[in-house]
Order: structure tokens, then C-alpha cells, then sequence
């Protein structure tokens, strides 16, 4: 290591991995229904997407987290998000491919992905 | 380049992700490791393949979370779970409960984390951490100490960085003096003006030397922040180098701290690797390196100029200052030598600014203290407040209090060269200046907590035999007048002392103090003078009435056996190890005192509490 750049680049490709282990409110959680019905209609995969999907793209104020069944198992995979000082919005069979798009449209650009959510599925 | 974090780190700027989601963070202190959280991250590793999560869940190994009395701890993030006494038996339903299923296993949470049943509190807000403020200790349990990048992710080596590239070596003893930051090892020395003193005495050749060698009993902070944080030790050693004009350190630790020495083996190769040590640091022609000495063990070798006759290669004693090793120190040679918490603020002074430092703590005494809780407390552990926090505000509300109900009598600062501060001053605030008034000193943060079980003139016994263990015999005063000292307490403690005897003790002790060759010796009596200062009664009851009200003494207890209550059971005579309790079944028992070796089997086995002393 030469230079002060060289420091800040080791630092910004580990930030990610501590910051997890800092406590905030003002983060957004998204948490995964991981209960068996979950599980067993792929949530696992859900979650993996946007755990890359937020790593790919430097978002350190949001974190996934997992719950229990929320109760409505037919709907699985089902996922929530909460943004601080916001209401909570429920997304429902969830793919991999639709947790992009909830990352890239609800997380970073603020909005809500209206056609995966709980309202328009019923 | 190597990648410390163990990931796989692909060439051509591609650097692959890993999908970790969790992280469990086990404390690897010397407190948990010997509750066996070793044993609690292996089984997390089983666990974690057995359910096939290994992949996107990470457990770390940091350092003291602090409070010991709960370990082994294991903390679960994001969601910021705090298990406590976490055994090997509960990690499969932590593993499979929480990390796969997402539900917090509040039978394990630390208690006062939890409010309700829905409801958890964030640890910050619990009342042990509440009122701390980590400034020394910051990393501690938050980075795994033995992984270069996370220290850096958390600024890690961005101050000396900045130091290198941006500051004069004037400017950087500036900075340190209007800290107002000032020796953690107990004295108080202001380091900016220590750090002069050796940058204004013209050498070629200087060294930055770290005191390790905690050796108070009940004392494990610097240990704890080489343990969990052993990074910016050597960062902060290569800040004072560049300040001093120095390119050599030493880190003096004792042999005995076997988890801080191999950390700090692995955060020095790893610094050297990463070019943070050695030849031209940050391309500005600075050099610095760092080697390892071990101690044997001697508490002498706290003291600075032992320190340096034991780098040096010879037997560990001291010798008269002046000269100052800012002058002539190690080698003969412009040293300087600041103990491990000193250090580790100072990284943070050049982050953040000297202001911000300031800005906590007291008018003379600024920034915070890390204390080590022990004794008859409920959260004995690692503390860290800001410098006037009172000694009211560490026991009752950080340190919960004391056990069983129990009235507090004392607290002992500054180990064996320190003093007690009685119950009716628990609203001292913590300071250099506050506790020196009273007559204590802050020594390097042993805090040790006394109840009313505690016999005050036993206390000073037991530090006296400290250290008459521990003094090297090089001068007189220490060698044999601590020696002299004990004598006469063990004769105050055996019920056969005098009057003039407590008066001799206070004449011999201000000898010593006044003429031994170092601290060691010159602080020793101090035990001794404070508890006479406060607890003067207290000798005078085991003197003239032959009572130590306390109960510890046991030349001045004797056993009774209550008659009224005594059911002759037999029980105590059968327990009794010398034979010296008689007495028929169903019939009142009687001990014979001439016999009684007053072990208190008796006492602890009688179910009908028909013993006392």
C-alpha cells in the first residue's frame, strides 16, 4: 500500500461487511418471510437476490432480515418492507428477479413496485 | 494485495460479492474464551453447514463486549440480538430458530434487552451501556481483531495516513497537547508534553515503547483492547514515532496475556504486509517497525524504567529518574512510553479533532476512562464513561448494583498503589485530580467493588502481600519496610496488635513513600494510609475489642452454637474436618473453640441457622 487511495479502497470493499454490525433507525429493514410455506415456495432465493442486489449496489442503509409466517402462506413468498417514518409495504410472490427491481425502485429510487404488492394480488 | 477477510478476491478489478446477510459476532476476550466461546463458535460453524446457511451467515471472533459476567456473549446482527451465557447446547436453536427462521430466541436475550414479549430494547439503551461513551474500547466487539480490513473499514490507519501526508510532526504534538489527552497507565502525565520532551532531544536514533505490562490485580483493560482491538495500538505507536523522530517501537506485554500476544502477532504481520509498517509508510519516506518483547509476569516491570532494563535484556529493576527516558531511556537512547488505553485514544484525535476529543470529560481530565468492574458487583466487566462520571454512576447504574442486596462499604481505584473511596464519597467524580484529593489515585482502571462483607484492614493486607511479592529488592525501603508493614497488619488482623502499633504503621508508611526507589515501593503503603483515613474505626475494633465486624478475620471469630435452635440434627459434627463439634442425637451440640479452626463448614451446613459467629 502506497497511498492514502489505496487505504479508502480497502476500506469501501469492506465497509459493507461491518457496517451490518452497526446499529441505526434510520434503516430500511426488509424482511423475508422464511417460515416453512415460505421456504418451501422459494423465499430462499428471494432473499439471496437482495442481499446481492444491495451489495452490488453499495446500499448500506437498508438490511434483510427473515420472519416467521406472516399467515397468509398461500401468497408466499411474502416480503416486507419498512422504510423509517413510512408504512410498511407487503410484497407477495416474490421471484428473484422481482427483489431487483423492489431494490432498485422501492429502496433506492422511493418508490413502491405497486403490481407485486399485497393490494394488487388480491 | 491479500485479502484479510478470508473472501474470495478476484484479480482484474473484479472483485466478488458474497452474499453474507447475518453476522454472529462470538466475543473472543479472555473473559468468554474461558467460559468457552471457542467451543460456542465451532458449534455455530457445525450448525450453520447443518442447515445449509453457512454460506450467507459470517461468524466473526471480535474482542470484550465487556460485560464479562454474561459470557460467553454472542451478538446476531443485523437485528442486533444480545444472547448471553450462551451455552453449546443452545447454538442449534439460535441457528435454527433465528438465523434460518428469523425468530429472536428471547429465552437466551440478555434480560434487560427484553421489554415485553414483542418487544426488544436496543442495547444502547440498556443501562450498562447507556451511560458508557467507547472511545478507547470503540472496536472492541464490533471488528474481528485479527482481519487488517475491518480495521480499516472503520478508519483503521486513515489518522496516520493523515498524519504522514498533511502534518508536521510539530502539528502533531499540537494536536495531542490540546486533546488535553493525559497518561491512561495511572500518573496522568499529559502525553503531548511527554511526546515533546523526546521530539526536542536531539538523537539519531529514538523509540516509542508501549507499556502492556498490566499487573494490578483485577485489572484486564489494556489487555482487552489488545485483544479486540490490537490495530490501533500499533497505528497509534507509529503516529507518536513519526511525532517523536523515532523508527524503532517495542510493545512490552506480558507472556501471561497469551490471546493479546497472538493477536498482536497477527495485526503486526498483517500492518507489514499491508506496507503500514516498515520502509517508507505511504510512499513519504517514513519508516517505522514494531517487534514484540514478552514479560515474565513481574509487576515491577509496569514501572518505566524497569520496563526498559527488562527490554534491554537484564533483570527487570528500576533505577532513579532523573535522567527522564525522554532524555536517556531505553538503550541510553530518547524513549517514550505510553501505556496501551493512552494509545488507543489516539487515533481518534486526529479522526475527529482535538475539540471533539476535548469536548468530553472534565476541565483537567478530558476524554474517557476504560475501568475493569470486579468485586462484589453484579455486571463485573469493561467500562468506558467519560472522565467525571461519578463513582455512584459506575456502580449503581452501569455496574447494576451489588449482589444479594448487600450494603456497599468501598471501592478500590488504582489497585495496590491506589486507594479506597468510602460509601460516603460515592459522589466523587472520576478524575486525575478528584481522586489524587481524596486520596486514591486513578491508576490504570482496576475498579474493585467492597460490601460490608469486606474487612477493610484484610483488604490492605491483601495488597500489601502484593506487593511484597511483587517488590524486586533493589532498594531498601521497599524490600524490607513493606515487609515491616505486613507484619504489623497480620498482627492487627490476628488480634494481637496495639495502638502505637497503628500509629508505627503511619510513620513507616510515609518512610517508604518517601525515600523507596519507584513507584512501586513509593505508592505501596497507600492501601494502608487510605483505609486508615476512612476506616481508622475499623482497626481500632480489631486492636482494642478484638472484633472484625466484617467477619473475615478469623483469629478474631468465634463459632457458637445456639442452643434454642440447635435440633441436633449432627449434621454440623459430621461435617466438621477437626472433630471440634460434640453432641448426641436430638441433643443441643456444643464447639469446642480450642479445636475450631473456624473454617465455617459448620455455619454454611446448618440448616436451622442455629450457628453464628
Amino acid at each position: 500500500m502506497k497511498s492514502l487511495a489505496d487505504l479508502e479502497a480497502i476500506r469501501n470493499r469492506t465497509i459493507n461487511k461491518v457496517g451490518l454490525r452497526k446499529e441505526g433507525t434510520e434503516e430500511t429493514r426488509i424482511v423475508v418471510g422464511m417460515a416453512t410455506c415460505g421456504i418451501a415456495a422459494g423465499a430462499r432465493p428471494v432473499m439471496q437476490a437482495f442481499v446481492e442486489e444491495l451489495q452490488k449496489r453499495n446500499i448500506t442503509n437498508a438490511f434483510v432480515t427473515q420472519t416467521g409466517c406472516i399467515g397468509v402462506c398461500r401468497l408466499e413468498p411474502i416480503v416486507e418492507v419498512y422504510v423509517p417514518g413510512q408504512e410498511k409495504v407487503t410484497y407477495v410472490k416474490m421471484t428473484a428477479e422481482k427483489a431487483a427491481k423492489v431494490v432498485v425502485d422501492h429502496i433506492v429510487n422511493g418508490k413502491v413496485v405497486e403490481e407485486y404488492t399485497i393490494g394488487n394480488a388480491e | 494485495m491479500n485479502d484479510y477477510a478470508g473472501e474470495s478476491l478476484q484479480l482484474n478489478g473484479g472483485y466478488k460479492m458474497e452474499l453474507v446477510r447475518s453476522h454472529v459476532l462470538v466475543c473472543g476476550g479472555t473473559g468468554c474464551t474461558s467460559s468457552g466461546s471457542k467451543q460456542i463458535m465451532d458449534e455455530f460453524e457445525v450448525q450453520l453447514k447443518n442447515f445449509d446457511i453457512d454460506k450467507e451467515v459470517k461468524v466473526i471472533q471480535t474482542g470484550c463486549f465487556g460485560l464479562c459476567a454474561l459470557g460467553p456473549i454472542v451478538i446476531v446482527y443485523p437485528e442486533g440480538s444480545f444472547y448471553s451465557m450462551v451455552k453449546k447446547e443452545d447454538v442449534a436453536e439460535i441457528v435454527e430458530q433465528h438465523l434460518l427462521k428469523g425468530r429472536i430466541v428471547k429465552r437466551l436475550l440478555y434480560k434487560e434487552t427484553v421489554v415485553d414479549e414483542n418487544n426488544v430494547k436496543s442495547l444502547n439503551e440498556v443501562d450498562f451501556y447507556k451511560k458508557q461513551h467507547r472511545v478507547a474500547l470503540r472496536n472492541c466487539g464490533v471488528i474481528n481483531p485479527e482481519n487488517i480490513d475491518e480495521y480499516i473499514a472503520c478508519d483503521g490507519y486513515k489518522a496516520l495516513g493523515k498524519v504522514l501526508t498533511e502534518m508536521t510532526p510539530e502539528q502533531v504534538i499540537q494536536e495531542v497537547k490540546d486533546s488535553g489527552l493525559r497518561g491512561r497507565g495511572g500518573g496522568g502525565f499529559p502525553t503531548g508534553v511527554k511526546w515533546d520532551f523526546a521530539r526536542k532531544s536531539v538523537n539519531e536514533q529514538k523509540y516509542v515503547l508501549c507499556n502492556a505490562d498490566e499487573g494490578d490485580p483485577g485489572a484486564f483493560m489494556d489487555r482487552s483492547v489488545l485483544e479486540g482491538d490490537p490495530h490501533t495500538v500499533i497505528e497509534a505507536m507509529a503516529i507518536a514515532a513519526y511525532a517523536i523522530g523515532a523508527n524503532q517501537g517495542y510493545i512490552y506485554v506480558r507472556a501471561e496475556y497469551p490471546i493479546a500476544v497472538h493477536r498482536l502477532q497477527v495485526a503486526i504481520k498483517q500492518a507489514k504486509e499491508y506496507g503500514l509498517l516498515g520502509k517508507n509508510i505511504f510512499d513519504t519516506g517514513f519508516d517505522f517497525d514494531l517487534e514484540i518483547r514478552l514479560g515474565a509476569g513481574a509487576f515491577v516491570c509496569g514501572e518505566e524504567t524497569a520496563l526498559m532494563t527488562s527490554i534491554e535484556g537484564h533483570r527487570g529493576e528500576p533505577h532513579p529518574r532523573p535522567p527522564f527516558p525522554a532524555v536517556k531511556g531505553l538503550w541510553e537512547k530518547p524513549t517514550i512510553l505510553n501505556n496501551v488505553e493512552t494509545y488507543a485514544n489516539i487515533p481518534v484525535i486526529f479522526l475527529n479533532g482535538a475539540k471533539e476529543f476535548a469536548k468530553l470529560g472534565t476541565e483537567t481530565s478530558k476524554g474517557t476512562k476504560v475501568f475493569a468492574l470486579g468485586g462484589k458487583i453484579n455486571n463485573t466487566g469493561l467500562v468506558e464513561v467519560p472522565m467525571g462520571t461519578t463513582l455512584r454512576e459506575v456502580v449503581y447504574e452501569i455496574g447494576g448494583g451489588i449482589p444479594n442486596g448487600k450494603k456497599f462499604k468501598a471501592a478500590q481505584t488504582g489497585g495496590p498503589s491506589g486507594g479506597c473511596i468510602p460509601a460516603e464519597l460515592i459522589d466523587t467524580p472520576i478524575d486525575y485530580d478528584s481522586l489524587i484529593k481524596i486520596g486514591s489515585m486513578m491508576g490504570s482502571g482496576g475498579l474493585i467493588v467492597m460490601d460490608e462483607d469486606t474487612c477493610m484492614v484484610d483488604i490492605a493486607k491483601f495488597f500489601l502481600e502484593f506487593t511484597v511479592d511483587e517488590s524486586c529488592g533493589k532498594c531498601v525501603p521497599c524490600r524490607i519496610g513493606t515487609k515491616r508493614l505486613l507484619e504489623l497488619l497480620t498482627k492487627i488482623t490476628n488480634g494481637t496488635g496495639t495502638l502505637e502499633d497503628i500509629d508505627e504503621m503511619k510513620t513507616l508508611c510515609y518512610t517508604i513513600k518517601g525515600s523507596a526507589l519507584c513507584g512501586l515501593g513509593q505508592t505501596a503503603p497507600n492501601p494502608v494510609l487510605s483505609t486508615l483515613r476512612y476506616f481508622r474505626q475499623e482497626y481500632i475494633e480489631h486492636v482494642v475489642d478484638k472484633k472484625c465486624r466484617a467477619g473475615v478475620c478469623k483469629a478474631l471469630l468465634t463459632y457458637k452454637i445456639d442452643p434454642e435452635k440447635c435440633k441436633g440434627c449432627t449434621l454440623c459434627a459430621r461435617n466438621c474436618p477437626v472433630g471440634a463439634i460434640s453432641g448426641k442425637v436430638k441433643e443441643v451440640h456444643t464447639i469446642d473453640t480450642a479445636k475450631c479452626i473456624k473454617c465455617g463448614v459448620c455455619e454454611s451446613n446448618c440448616k436451622f441457622g442455629a450457628i453464628s459467629k
